[in-house]
């Protein structure tokens, strides 16, 4: 027999669990928004800032050759920022506008589509060193990027090589779509390993 | 029921009766002496593993509304092991309809049959010619327990050879090769020498027109070569110690 006590206790904790349950929520809800908001409009202006005061700088540019799967070294000229986050953010940037030119290579038909780039350091029990790059992709990118080992592996080699060229102290790259690991990058090449630099090497046409 | 119980019980007590008393054990020490047994020689058996890439919801490459490249892989798969079975290859396939086979059944299929070739089959719109790729696992011993997702880096080494094998078939009947390495599943899982090959169309040198995907000359071409390199790895391949 249950007393009317602890029907009582019980209700009101049952009501206790479902306020805190909503409040969370919302709370949830709230913090993502302002992340989302500060994803959108901090790097911009960050990138855009750095970019007004850098100086110009060659960079080199890994650009994959569909016809012989080969990645061939491009040189540019371009104000690069001096932070290494804004400035492999721009690297991709450049990569891609070269993907998406007329008569590219490599076509890919949407120069955007790197969201941004973290630079970590790579775990010391693991026994790597240097610093992990992890690539945010975007969801339009990932569908505009042709389907087939080849075009996928070389678009993920190029961004890799490209880093490693500029950064050297950039040793593994990791790739996200929209912030969330993803299993291809179009139902082929495999998204849910970390990729080493020294991956690049045999796809270098010297 | 119970007349049935009855009456077998009946036919068992009869049969008991029936039964004469005798051993039929022979006189051990009148038997001749049996020469020790020796150990056979067991060949292991060839096997080829046909894995159609795609299949059911996961469509693959679209290269047209109608051209997709799961049916592609599906019906170059039925055509190849058609081809390597006239050739007396045992031929495993992870599916043979339109349905979708996950990367791990795939990965069981191949190593249940401890195949001595694995051949992933892929299609691209990009590219020319066929494109191998086999696993950038970096090559690890051969161990008689691999990890799940890195089986195939303890036959790295093979899987170069046969992916060798079949770029010189390729190169004998005039199609465009090259060469790669990458992370794929269900490769990656494999153990055997396994080796991802990618149909591409095939480009017309310095025109613009390039012979389709669909085009039965160029995928007999690519079929005669994988045959005459699966025939030929057969001679070459030697099992894992």
């Amino acid at each position: 027999m249950i007393t009317r006590f602890q029907r009582f206790l019980f209700g009101a904790m049952l009501l206790a669990a479902v306020v805190m349950a909503v409040v969370l929520i919302r709370m949830r809800e709230r913090a993502h928004d302002r992340l989302i908001m500060a994803a959108d409009s901090q790097p911009m202006n960050t990138l855009s800032t750095a970019l007004s005061t850098a100086q110009v700088e060659t960079i080199t540019l890994l650009v994959a050759n569909d016809m012989d799967g080969s990645l061939i070294s491009v040189e540019r000229k371009f104000p690069m920022p001096k932070d290494p986050n804004a400035r492999a953010r721009v690297l991709m940037q450049k990569l891609l506008e070269e993907y998406a030119a007329p008569k590219s290579t490599h076509p890919i038909a949407n120069a955007s589509g790197v969201d941004e780039v973290f630079l970590m350091p790579v775990p010391q029990q693991k026994g790597g060193q240097g610093e992990m790059a992890v690539v945010n992709l975007n969801a339009v990118f990932v569908q505009a990027q042709p389907s087939g080992i080849e075009p996928e592996t070389l678009t993920l080699l190029s961004m890799i090589a490209t880093l490693h060229a500029n950064l050297p102290q950039i040793t593994e790259v990791r790739f996200l779509v929209d912030g969330q690991q993803k299993d291809t990058l179009a139902g082929h090449a495999d998204l849910t390993r970390v990729y080493l630099a020294s991956d690049t090497q045999t796809a270098v046409r010297q | 029921m119970l007349l049935s119980l009855c009456a077998l019980l009946a036919v068992g007590a009869a049969a008991a009766q029936e039964a004469p008393p005798q051993s039929t054990l022979p006189d051990m020490g009148k038997l001749p002496a049996v020469p020790p047994a020796t150990r056979a020689q067991v060949q292991p058996q060839y096997v080829v593993v046909l894995d159609a890439a795609h299949g059911g919801g996961d469509v693959g490459a679209r290269f047209t509304d109608k051209l997709l490249e799961k049916d592609l892989t599906l019906g170059f798969s039925v055509r190849l092991r058609q081809a390597l079975a006239s050739h007396g290859i045992q031929v495993i396939t992870t599916r043979d309809t339109d349905t979708a086979v996950s990367m791990v059944a795939r990965g069981e299929a191949a190593n249940h049959a401890m195949a001595a070739a694995c051949i992933t089959l892929h299609a691209t719109a990009t590219g020319s010619g066929v494109h191998l790729f086999t696993s950038s696992l970096a090559p690890t011993p051969y161990t008689k327990f691999l990890p799940w997702q890195t089986g195939q880096s303890a036959y790295a080494t093979q899987s170069l050879r046969l992916s060798s094998e079949i770029s010189t078939a390729l190169g004998h009947t005039a199609v465009p090769v090259t060469l790669g390495r990458t992370s794929l599943q269900p490769m990656d899982s494999f153990a055997c020498p396994a080796v991802a090959v990618e149909i591409a169309p095939l480009a017309g040198g310095n025109t613009t027109s390039a012979t389709p995907l669909t085009d039965v000359g160029y995928q007999n071409r690519i079929l005669d070569a994988l045959t005459a390199a699966l025939t030929q790895w057969k001679n070459d391949w030697r099992q894992q110690p």
